[in-house]
């Protein structure tokens, strides 16, 4: 008889001395956030209004939420690396056991990707999609809350790691065949690979949604060329969702058939091959840069009109570019590795496509400007980080662009140049345009701005602690410097310990970011926002403020771009309610969630009982579901009309 | 042991670094192009239309210009052309197999190991772990693989980077153009003892190379097949070993021996 508990066995709980304290941490977190809510009694709470809702707006704030936790996780990853960076030295390696440190960079990425940039992602694009193009929810509320739900099943996967085992010290790549069981024997990999299945596959479905979305739900009147940009850019991008995530999807597919089943797709030996795994990763990792960004693109083509009180410029050209980075985004994979061994003709193809995204990168650039041009600039911190992300976007794509010479990268490539690049676009670009989102919408969700003198601080802040974090990083790959050492040559000790200090910079302007949610809180009558508190001009400024359950109660016609800026100067319509179809809760999204953890948690501890009753288990809820047919209940014209008296209306 | 102190990349010790070297400057000369005229609109905008300043003329109804816009979709695409331009040339010029012009290379194996650098003279029969040394003004070809994880070979003073891969030989020409010792290492992840996967490119003059190769040569090691058995371990922070002799043939063997059919079989009665 095999074991109940397959490989696992009480050695998976013991750990070193460091390991232990994240241990501890994640175990207290999860009792003291249990013990909080049944001391107030809230699970009720929790239960009905956040975790089973299919509202698009909640589902939105939780995303939030699990962005913000894991930001913090990852945050903590960073300052761990760089403090083992900045006091290790050839004799005296630091605090940190080599393989803790890698498996402490390689969840830093795997974290910052898939649990931070992603979720924080999907927040803006459920609050804003729907409102933006007048529909009342998304194409498939039920699915929205499942795509939630199990990417918290991966976030959790990776969290269970730190208690249970250990995570993968690979990279978050996990390029084998480091990663294949040859050179990775442990649970680690696994754990990688299973949280990224789980929550990829709710990315996928998450992209389809919103794709439908926006092709099927637009109000009446808003044609494709009267979008706002930042619906063009999520439909780009949840192109891009679409044909990149099954990539992702089969090439850890195969990986998991080696590691689980002994098969041979990546290992050294008969007939695997390395480099195929390499092309296939990247054939989804260049693209899911591009899921990423054009969404925070599409955040600065809202603000900077908004805030130059101007229209945006150039709405065509904005339109055609976006299209063209997605298309072009899937013709540049290899310049991830140009120094595989390709020729020179591959080679010098691949660069140039690379190059060719700096066209419409550089018209989007040249189209905000002008956008500016003839306006009438108001500094809010949203217009700040737009001014913050151009200044270092520029730094960042050149960057990028001398990396996308060959014969350049030959010299950069894998150095710590490389990653003071993707750092250089992923917080200068995405993360600062989602902190602008964040800060721009924050009052259309809770209906209160937040305070703009501790946000400048804030942004501040986060400029100069970027700036001391990741500029050496540059001056250290020209001094041939790679990426993931945990002990460093004694010459480069000075500019990593300035690159500690932009760590602590950083840190504090995430406390900033929460002293500022904690002061606005607390300050919420004195700045009640209204339904329109920036004058803005797409429609989801024509909704009160925290917006109905039922976003409009009158579906707007759209007449023209910028429909909300229109109506504003012509005569209110007349209001017709009628009955709207709202979707019920269900608990279905966190059950099928919670089955698929229990298939990863299975299958990474060959628990082959417990995977098993996952799949059963998960296939048996979508039959459940499917047999429901009063999955929505009817709010009558008449509740709406009382209730949007309420709002004074 | 040299280290990485000065700017490695721009202070290149070899033809091929050099050129590297000039391709980077140029490419950034060209972008700045772009770049400084973005930074100036950007704060003179910014400062100019402020919401305070009122004399500035506010239009907020433009919203097109065929002709602008026109401009900006051309001023990057000229960049780009340029740059593409240069880096078709450059990318077959600078390929990492293509052979220096001058006497024929040197030709050095180099095998990444768990963690340390193996590299086999196989005209001399000599082999090293953690130092390789080149004659100056030599061309010298390294055939790259590995018997580990990938990893990528790097001398960033003599030139750009290779990955080192299993059952596969990547070629990578360099030339040394001054005597000195020079930082080597891997620049790709390969586990735990990654960091300590580093060794000394030395390049002398011709002569003091032959002599070197002497010294070598009166090694009582030898490099057989299972002495690399052994040397081929896990081991971290290797000091440098010389091999006054290797075993012909051994190189390919740890090339092929992923596609060799005898040990596959092996394999998959063990895998029954």
């Amino acid at each position: 008889m095999t074991n109940l508990f397959g490989i696992l066995t009480l050695s998976a709980f013991v750990h070193g001395p460091i390991e232990t304290i994240p241990q501890v941490v994640v175990v207290l977190a999860g009792l003291g956030t249990a013990g909080l809510l049944l001391y107030y009694k809230k699970v009720g709470w929790l239960y009905k209004n956040w975790l089973t809702s299919l509202d698009h707006k909640k589902i939105a704030v939780m995303y939030f939420i699990l962005s913000f936790v894991m930001l913090l996780r990852g945050g903590v990853d960073a300052a761990m690396m760089r403090v083992q960076q900045a006091t290790s030295l050839p004799g005296s390696p630091g605090y940190l056991t080599p393989d803790h440190y890698g498996q402490i960079f390689t969840a830093h990425g795997v974290i910052m990707i898939f649990f931070v940039a992603m979720p924080f992602m999907f927040a803006i694009l459920n609050y804003i999609v729907p409102l933006q193009i007048g529909a009342r929810d998304v194409a498939y509320p039920f699915l929205n809350s499942v795509s939630f739900w199990l990417t918290v099943a991966g976030a959790m996967l990776v969290n269970i790691s730190l208690v249970i085992g250990d995570f993968a010290a690979t990279g978050w790549l996990a390029y084998p065949p480091l990663s294949e069981l040859q050179y990775s024997p442990g649970v680690g990999v696994d754990y990688s690979i299973w949280a990224l299945q789980i929550a990829g596959v709710g990315t996928l479905i998450a992209g389809i949604n919103f794709l439908v979305t926006i092709i099927k739900m637009r109000a009446p009147g808003m044609t494709l060329m009267r979008m706002p940009i930042f619906i063009w850019t999520s439909l780009g991008s949840m192109m891009l969702v679409i044909f990149a995530f099954p990539i992702l999807t089969v090439t850890l597919a195969l990986l998991a058939l080696d590691r689980t089943l002994g098969m041979h797709f990546f290992t050294t030996d008969l007939g695997g091959n390395v480099m195929m795994y390499v092309n296939l990763i990247w054939a989804w990792g260049h693209p899911e840069v591009y899921i990423l960004i054009l969404p925070a693109f599409g955040i600065f083509s809202e603000i900077v009109p908004v805030f130059s009180q101007k229209r945006l410029f150039g709405y065509t050209s904005m339109v055609v570019a976006t299209m063209s980075i997605v298309v072009l985004s899937f013709l540049v994979w290899v310049h991830h590795f140009f120094t595989m061994g390709a020729g020179a003709d591959v080679n010098a193809f691949f660069g140039i496509m690379t190059m060719v995204i700096a066209i419409p990168t550089g018209a989007k650039v040249f189209n905000w400007l002008f956008t500016m041009f003839r306006g009438r600039i108001l500094f809010t911190t949203p217009m700040l980080w737009f001014i913050g992300f151009l200044s270092t976007f520029i730094i960042g794509g050149m960057s990028g662009v001398l990396m996308s010479i060959p014969g350049a990268d030959f010299e950069l490539h894998n150095s710590l140049f490389l990653v003071a690049h993707f750092h250089n676009m992923i917080i200068g670009g995405v993360l600062f345009g989602f902190f602008a989102g964040f800060t721009y919408w924050f009052p259309k969700v809770f209906g209160f701005t937040l305070n703009e003198r501790i946000g400048k601080w804030a942004f501040w802040s986060w400029i100069v602690g970027f700036l001391l974090a990741f500029m050496p990083l540059y001056i250290l790959g020209f001094m041939g410097a790679t990426r993931r050492l945990d002990v460093i040559d004694p010459s480069w000790q000075p500019l990593f310990i300035v690159a500690a200090v932009g760590v602590c910079v950083i840190f504090l302007a995430l406390f900033f970011q929460v002293l500022q949610l904690i002061v606005s809180i607390r300050q919420r009558r004195q700045h009640v926002a209204g339904g329109d508190p920036w004058n803005g001009r797409t429609l989801e400024w024509s909704t009160p403020s925290p917006v109905p359950f039922y976003n409009f109660a009158v579906i707007p016609t759209v007449d023209g771009r910028d429909a909300w800026w229109q109506m504003k100067q012509g005569n209110p319509p007349e209001r017709r309610y009628e009955d709207i179809e709202i979707p019920k809760n269900s608990f279905l999204g966190c059950v099928i969630a919670a089955c698929a953890f229990a298939l990863g948690f299975g299958i990474v501890w060959h628990m082959w009982w417990l995977a098993a009753m996952g799949a059963v288990a998960i296939v048996m809820c979508l039959v459940a579901r499917s047999f429901n047919e009063h999955t929505e209940y009817t709010l009558t014209a008449a509740e709406v009309a009382k209730l949007e008296s309420s709002y004074g209306k | 042991m040299p280290h990485f102190g000065t700017f490695a990349l721009l202070d290149p010790k070899g033809t091929v670094a050099l050129a590297e070297r000039g391709l980077m400057l140029h490419a950034v000369e060209f972008m700045l192009i772009v770049a400084i005229p973005v930074y100036i609109l950007l704060f003179f905008f910014a400062w100019k239309y402020r919401a305070g300043n009122t004399k500035a003329k506010y239009m907020p109804d433009w919203e097109h210009s065929k002709m602008d816009e026109l401009i900006w979709w051309a001023i990057p695409l000229e960049i780009v052309l340029i740059l593409g331009a240069l880096t078709w040339t450059s990318t077959h010029a600078l390929a990492p197999n293509k052979p220096l012009s001058g006497t024929p290379p040197l030709v050095i194996e180099a095998v990444a190991l768990d963690w340390k650098w193996l590299f086999i003279y196989p005209d001399q029969s000599i082999a090293t772990v953690n130092y390789v040394r080149i004659p100056v003004n030599q061309p010298v070809e390294f055939e790259v693989t590995a018997d580990a994880p990938m990893n990528s070979f790097w001398i960033p003073q003599l030139g750009g980077q290779i990955y080192a891969m299993t059952g596969m030989i990547n070629a990578l020409n360099l030339e040394a153009s001054d005597v000195g010792k020079y930082a080597g290492g891997s620049s790709n992840y390969s586990g735990a003892g990654f960091a300590g996967m580093k060794f000394t490119a030395e390049a002398t003059s011709q002569s003091d190379f032959d002599a070197w190769v002497q010294i070598v040569r009166l090694s009582s090691n030898t490099l057989s097949t299972s002495t690399y058995a052994d040397l081929a371990q896990a081991s971290a922070d290797n000091p440098v070993l010389y091999y006054g002799a290797v075993e012909q043939n051994l190189y390919n063997e740890i090339v092929t021996k992923f596609m060799d059919l005898k040990s596959m079989q092996m394999q998959m009665n063990d895998d029954d």
